[in-house]
């Protein structure tokens, strides 16, 4: 029984049953992942999660609160979010560069035609 | 007249939702008013009160809102996309990013073959737009210069491979 415990299970020291939800995307080789899972979303909210979801769409889910949970761990105060702010402004600095670069684009066209 | 315990007049949105009495340093007050329920409703639901409750002590106070207003939209967004939460919205905007750079990239391209050109010389005077490296590089097409990007955040179906965090 111990041996072929998911990560989960050997967590919350619990019997791993064969029809057990969270074993598929927890091993046991990987005891961190399911621990940053659990500290920000809980066990019960990502068995909630994951039992709402078809089948084939839980290893993605299961991968993407993984993702958020690590932001969070190591950003308490904005998580990912940090990341789409610094996104945002990225992309919004780059437009502008494009803008002006479209612009001196422009400028070199009209005096090679009007010279 | 039948003996009631006395009930907060003042609830916040937290106490109310897990009811319970709403104390004067309750921690989650400050940030989930009683007229905002359904904020608090999205962040229990995906987060739990407790893990909550948990991240908001180990940020220091002033910090507090935004962390909470950040879990917020975390928790909104998981709720509109199950399987891919935020991680979606940081898909999508990594790509608009790549595709603005290959667009930057062109345009510089074709701004430093204008600069080259030996029919403008001298006398081209350039307006000083600010400085960029100097990028070179691919053939010039104006139909992959795009300047509008709407910056959806309904979007699917994404390659965790590019998700550069962690």
């Amino acid at each position: 029984m111990g041996s072929g415990r998911c990560a989960a299970c050997r967590y919350l020291r619990r019997k791993c049953t064969d029809d057990c939800i969270l074993s598929p995307y927890f091993p046991s080789n990987n005891p961190q992942r399911f621990v940053s899972v659990h500290r920000i979303y809980g066990a019960s909210n990502v068995s909630k999660l994951l039992q709402r979801l078809p089948t084939h769409l839980r290893a993605e889910a299961a991968d993407s609160l993984y993702y958020e949970a690590q932001c969070r761990l190591e950003d308490r105060v904005y998580g990912c979010v940090g990341l789409i702010f610094l996104l945002q402004q990225q992309i919004h600095a780059a437009e502008s560069q494009l803008i002006k670069t479209q612009a001196e684009i422009a400028v070199m066209k009209s005096q090679v035609q009007h010279p | 007249m039948r003996g009631q315990e006395p009930r907060s007049t003042s609830s916040c949105a937290a106490c109310k939702l897990l009811k319970r009495r709403c104390t004067p340093n309750c921690i989650f007050a400050p940030h989930f008013r009683s007229d905002e329920p359904k904020k608090f409703a999205k962040v229990h639901k995906v987060f739990g009160a407790s893990n909550v409750s948990k991240i908001l002590v180990e940020v220091p106070q002033e910090q507090r809102e935004d962390a909470v207003n950040s879990l917020a939209y975390e928790a909104e967004a998981r709720l509109r996309d199950p399987v891919y939460g935020c991680i979606g919205a940081i898909a999508l905007l990594q790509r608009k990013m790549i595709q603005l750079q290959h667009d930057l990239a062109l345009a510089r391209a074709c701004l430093a073959r204008y600069a080259a050109t030996p029919s403008i010389g001298d006398r081209v005077i350039m307006e000083p737009f600010g400085d960029f490296p100097d990028v070179c590089g691919g053939s010039i097409d104006s139909s992959s210069l795009n300047l509008s990007y709407e910056l959806s955040q309904e979007a699917h179906m994404y390659d965790f491979s590019q998700i550069p965090y962690v």
